[in-house]
């Protein structure tokens, strides 16, 4: 009697903390899809409410109809950069959720990444397995290495640079950090230089299969706007989304991300219940340097040609996308990454429409996300998710 | 304290060794003056002269007069035998200014600025647009008043300091109540937002003439041309603008120097020490924290883009490339590797870096270029790295700089 008693009370705690971790890990994802379905008809009615209106001033082509025509594909291409964005603003979420730290050679361990998978199908190739490689295996097999040599990188770079700035002055490990992307960046460079790969690697990748129709509009003047996805767009989306899902159940399910959070809370306190925090900012390092890596091959896989200073320029958008969600917030990173995504394919799709051709839109999509940082930080400072926190004396 | 510096302390023997020191590497310069390993070498002890100077704790005037002395006759004499060294002075002097200038808000105000190229592109732009037929470009009724006349160039000037100054007070409003490290990649960003817009706004108006650049900028004028052949001395028109730079950045570097000692000694300075020890604690003292802060940019920022004036100016063509990340990061290794907030560290690191860029880099490249030794070693393609090295072995080893400031080497050691 009493022996069912308790198992049945353990069965329950057992199906509460199953519903309370499907709820952990789910809800945030659900929201983040919710986001990204307002945040596309948003943007896409104020470009149809743009054209109508510039609908005057532009008598030469149909502006509406141009603006249909290409909807459907922006909205695809805003989707991959926001995945990208938000899984390399999660390394700088966290590392800053830890240590209040911006690691600004993150955007270098995503380039490792990157150059680390382009040197596997570099390898395969030279033995001549890469165009009878399946292509799952692939990419799985890329990912992990890349994950594997971002991570390890990232761990170094804690362990050597960063570890013993630990109690200086704020200044002094930014500068460190600058130190070790610069050196990253050219170490990238002797090395591409001096294997033959080339400044301007190529990535090659097996068959990927054909793009993949999702839908098909017909627009007022009678042409289809297609929504079409390449196979290295979809594998791109749906690997990120695993790997989001997958560090959502680590940091909110286990015991592991208990950790981390409390470390995150407040590190003096977390070590005196127990938690070994150096270990757990080395674990913090890893995880964000892994999921970098992955951004990286994934990035690679997409664009086909990388080189060693990529990581700059995507770097600096994700710290702005992780700055956007509010700092230190993981949801809020990938919110804020999606978000600068999208923005950033409709200024690089739409500025030059709406301007007929006098700004080029690929130019001035770079500026569009240190302008949103600049907006952010002066009307809300902890970002979109992010609350407010009064600064420790 | 070293031995050696006690020893120079105002003994007979040692104004004895200074001055033979001094005319030796001075003796040396003029008698060998063409370009190899060995005239660089005596490049370099000839400029540890001033280093000696410093350190040495002889009578004040007489530390002047030898300066002097080197800085301006040996070293424009030295300039009319080799163009090269001259050059690599004049570059020395605008990186000491622009290394200053940062110094005032990174090692002063304790404000990481990674986008100080920035103010150094606009300075250079303005003078390049309103010097050159690109004026008339941005709005035609321009061009019958534009290009202006040579001796504009002075009356520009303040002009470029406050231009400068308000890009400058423009940038901190938003970002300076918050932070430090989101002022790092705002200004960071701000950097490459320059540098694209100097790239890209040759459209719809040509403001920049895009990544073409700006060609044959205009100089200030050689009035002193016709006094010198007077005098007899037969110089080219490239020797006198070489001297004539050298000279105009000298005196920069004088002006700079005594308006950031009197800054950093006066109330202004101590309220940004303040600042960068202790945020909190400075405002419940009473220190106007936005506006010290919005000051600091501001000065940092008029430095450079009078510095870019007159960079633009001596070298006659500018273009989008030659402001890029990599002259901030050189700027800021500069002001990292001499030592944060002390004025002797930053001109010291200044040269050093400068040094190492223009003169020891390209030579060890030409050595080794004599060696077989495949292209991609070339240690002028290195630069990122070399910087990236610099940084992180300073702040892991030495993060005070080689030539400290009392209070910060204090500061550091203290825990």
């Amino acid at each position: 009697m009493n022996v069912n008693n308790i198992s049945d009370s353990e069965a329950s705690l057992a199906r509460r903390t199953l519903g309370f971790t499907l709820q952990n890990i789910f809800k945030p994802i659900l929201q983040i899809i919710l986001f990204i379905l307002c945040s596309i008809l948003f943007l896409s009615f104020i470009v149809i409410f743009l054209a109508l209106i510039l609908r005057g001033s532009h008598t030469e082509i149909d502006l509406l109809n141009n603006v249909l025509v290409i909807l459907p594909q922006v909205i695809i291409d805003g989707l991959v950069r926001g995945f990208l964005f938000a899984t390399i603003a999660l390394g700088y979420t966290m590392v800053y959720g830890v240590l209040e730290f911006i690691n600004f050679a993150h955007g270098e361990i995503f380039m490792v990444g990157a150059f680390t998978g382009a040197g596997f199908a570099s390898i395969l190739n030279h033995f001549g397995f890469l165009k009878g490689f399946p292509a799952i295996p692939f990419l799985i097999i890329s990912l992990l290495l890349g994950m594997f040599v971002s991570g390890s990188l990232a761990l170094l770079t804690e362990r050597i640079a960063y570890r013993r700035l630990r109690n200086a002055p704020r200044l002094v490990p930014l500068i460190s950090a600058l130190g070790v992307s610069l050196l990253l960046q050219d170490l990238m460079r002797m090395i591409v230089t001096a294997t033959g790969l080339g400044f301007n690697t190529s990535y090659r990748t097996p068959d990927m299969g054909k793009p993949w129709q999702i839908a098909k509009f017909i627009i007022p003047d009678g042409r289809q706007a297609v929504m079409s996805i390449d196979s290295r767009s979809l594998n791109f989306i749906i690997a990120a989304m695993i790997m989001l899902i997958g560090l959502n159940y680590l940091v909110s399910a286990t015991k592991l991300g208990k950790a981390i959070r409390a470390v995150a809370e407040d590190r003096h306190t977390a070590s005196l219940m127990g938690v070994n925090v150096n270990q757990i900012i080395s674990l913090t390092f890893l995880i964000g340097g892994a999921l970098g890596g992955a951004a990286g091959v994934l990035f690679g896989i997409r664009v086909g040609t990388i080189d060693p200073y990529i990581g700059f320029l995507n770097g600096l958008k994700a710290f702005t996308a992780a700055v956007l969600g509010g700092i230190g917030n993981i949801t809020g990173a990938m919110v804020g990454g999606i978000l600068l995504g999208f923005l950033e394919a409709f200024v690089a799709s739409y500025l030059s429409l709406f301007t007929n051709g006098e700004f080029a839109g690929a130019n001035y999509a770079d500026i569009t996300a240190f302008s949103i940082l600049i907006l952010i930080l002066i009307f809300r400072p902890a970002g979109l998710l992010g609350e407010t926190v009064a600064q420790k004396v | 304290m070293a031995t050696w510096q006690k020893f120079l302390k105002s003994d007979p023997v040692a104004y004895f060794l200074v001055t033979a020191y001094a005319l030796l590497t001075t003796t040396l310069l003029l008698r060998y003056p063409r370009t190899n390993l060995a005239t660089d070498l005596i490049f370099v002890l000839f400029l540890g002269t001033i280093l000696i100077l410093h350190k040495s704790a002889l009578a004040k005037s007489y530390k002047l007069l030898i300066s002097s002395l080197i800085l301006g006759l040996a070293l424009p004499f030295f300039g009319t035998l080799n163009p090269f060294y001259i050059d690599v002075a004049t570059f020395i002097g605008i990186f000491v200014v622009l290394a200053l200038g940062l110094n005032v808000v990174v090692g002063f105000a304790g404000l990481l600025d990674l986008g100080y190229v920035a103010f150094y592109a606009v300075g250079a732009y303005l003078w390049a647009i309103f010097s050159t037929p690109q004026a008339g470009q941005i709005w035609p009724a321009w061009s019958s008043h534009f290009p202006l006349a040579p001796l504009w160039f002075f009356l520009f000037i303040p002009f470029a300091l406050i231009v400068g100054a308000a890009m400058g007070v423009l940038l901190g409003l938003p970002v300076l109540r918050l932070r430090g490290d989101y002022l790092a990649i705002v200004t960071l960003g701000f950097g490459e937002v320059i540098r694209v817009l100097a790239t890209n706004l040759d459209r719809p108006i040509n403001i920049t003439n895009g990544a073409q650049g700006i060609k044959s900028i205009g100089r200030p004028p050689l009035f002193f041309a016709p006094f010198f052949q007077a005098l007899g001395w037969n110089l080219s028109e490239s020797q006198l603008y070489q001297l004539y730079f050298y000279f105009l950045v000298l005196i920069m570097v004088g002006i700079t120097l005594v308006v950031v000692r009197h800054l950093n000694d006066s109330r202004i300075g101590r309220a940004w020490t303040a600042i960068r020890e202790d945020e909190t604690a400075a405002i419940a003292m009473g220190v106007p924290l936005v506006k010290m802060k919005l000051l600091a940019f501001a000065v940092g920022a008029s430095f450079a883009s009078v510095m870019g004036m007159l960079f633009a100016a001596k070298q006659l063509f500018i273009n989008p490339p030659t402001f890029d990340l990599i002259r901030s990061i050189s700027i800021l290794s500069m002001v990292i590797l001499g030592g944060m907030g002390s004025i002797p560290g930053v001109i010291l690191g200044a040269t050093l870096v400068t040094l190492l860029n223009l003169q020891l880099l390209p030579r060890v490249a030409m050595e080794l270029g004599q060696l077989n030794l495949p292209p991609y070693i070339d240690p002028t393609r290195y630069q990122r790295m070399i910087f990236g090295l610099l940084l992180i072995l300073m702040t892991i080893f030495r993060s005070e700089g080689i030539l400290p400031e009392d209070r910060r080497q204090k500061e550091l050691h203290e825990k």
